[in-house]
């Protein structure tokens, strides 16, 4: 019955994880107006998830989230965020020039807003994948934390 | 420095209330040896950080501050404090001396340069007259994003942002070669508790008397 002193942390955790994540996707497709964008998106999506695992258990939070998905998730954030500057120099552009997105003459600003948003979400990708490898890495290491180990 | 006194005296207070807090926790930092305190108390220092950044006004700094120094570096921290022990060693009196001169000297040279910085949000500093204000006069006319911050992340200067996230990457991936993907304890809670995987969501807490009794 060693758990039971941790019941109110886990009902509040439960409650408060959806706010964090969607708190993360608010931060990002917020940031063309307000502070936030992908690097802080990501690290909350990743502390949201890291939440879970420190209060349920990081084999838990595995199960939820699989390793095998985070390194993944870093490795498309980084290929997006490239591939959009390769988009650009296959429309005729220079690398990352988001004008020559869709071939657009200046002061149309639709490349401007894809080209930020999918950069963005690039981003946001590679910073929640690679948060959540390096945690993962850091706390698989140690079969369970236990109580007394704090 | 337009005038001390004709500042707004509750702003200059909350700032040397802030610091101040800032400089007493570095000095507990120091003095500490519990690991687990002291990891505490750097998350501290990174939340008092980034609530002075929000009031010198920068408020992009103050969000990424609160989210990776508070939040990530904390966490990154307790996960290899948990590998090895939970205090420091005391140094020898003879081996704090040198990095006491490097630090008071780098204290006193930087309060002497304090002297020539100009004040808070001066638009004729060098920092706003160059580059920066460029940017604020013809953001809106190119990007059509209210927010200079993200069009001259995004947009200006995408290069950086590019090499940026692909350094995060790259730590990330550093880190999962040295030490692993931490797979390793999924795989032993899966074979220990096969039966606490089948019985559904709720189970794991229940099924650790077991493991806890040892």
């Amino acid at each position: 019955m060693n758990d039971d002193h941790h019941v109110i942390l886990r009902v509040v955790s439960k409650m408060l994880i959806p706010v964090i994540v969607m708190f993360a996707f608010y931060t990002q497709f917020h940031g063309d107006f307000g502070p936030g964008g992908g690097f802080q998106a990501g690290i909350i999506f990743a502390v949201g998830v890291i939440l879970y695992a420190l209060v349920f258990g990081v084999p838990s939070a595995m199960r939820a989230v699989p390793p095998v998905f985070t390194r993944a998730l870093a490795a498309i954030g980084v290929l997006l965020y490239s591939g959009v500057g390769y988009w650009a120099l296959l429309q005729g552009g220079n690398f990352l020039e988001y004008q020559a997105l869709f071939q657009e003459p200046p002061g149309k600003h639709k490349g401007q807003h894809i080209g930020i948003l999918l950069i963005e979400l690039g981003v946001l990708f590679a910073v929640a994948g690679a948060m959540l490898t390096i945690f993962y890495a850091f706390a698989g290491r140690v079969a369970e934390i236990r109580d007394k180990d704090w | 420095m337009t005038g001390v006194l004709e500042g707004d005296i509750g702003m200059a207070l909350v700032n040397i209330l802030l610091l101040a807090v800032l400089f007493v926790v570095a000095i507990a930092i120091a003095r500490l040896r519990s690991l687990f305190a002291i990891v505490m108390l750097s998350g501290i220092y990174s939340l008092v950080s980034a609530t002075w950044y929000v009031v010198v006004d920068a408020v992009d700094v103050a969000f990424t501050e609160a989210a990776v120094g508070a939040g990530m570096s904390t966490i990154v921290l307790l996960g290899a404090m948990l590998l090895t022990s939970r205090t420091a060693k005391p140094d020898k009196k003879f081996a704090r001396l040198g990095p006491l001169l490097v630090v008071v000297a780098t204290g006193v040279m930087l309060i002497y340069a304090t002297v020539d910085l100009p004040a808070l949000g001066d638009p004729n500093s060098p920092v706003n007259t160059g580059v920066g204000m460029q940017y604020v006069q013809i953001n809106w006319a190119d990007t059509g994003i209210p927010n200079v911050v993200t069009s001259v992340l995004g947009s200006y200067r995408g290069f950086d942002t590019l090499g940026e996230t692909a350094v995060v990457f790259l730590a990330g991936l550093s880190v999962a070669l040295l030490l692993g993907f931490g797979e390793r304890s999924l795989a032993e809670s899966i074979r220990r508790g096969d039966k606490v995987h089948g019985r559904g969501k709720a189970a794991p807490s229940q099924a650790k008397p077991e493991e806890d009794a040892s």
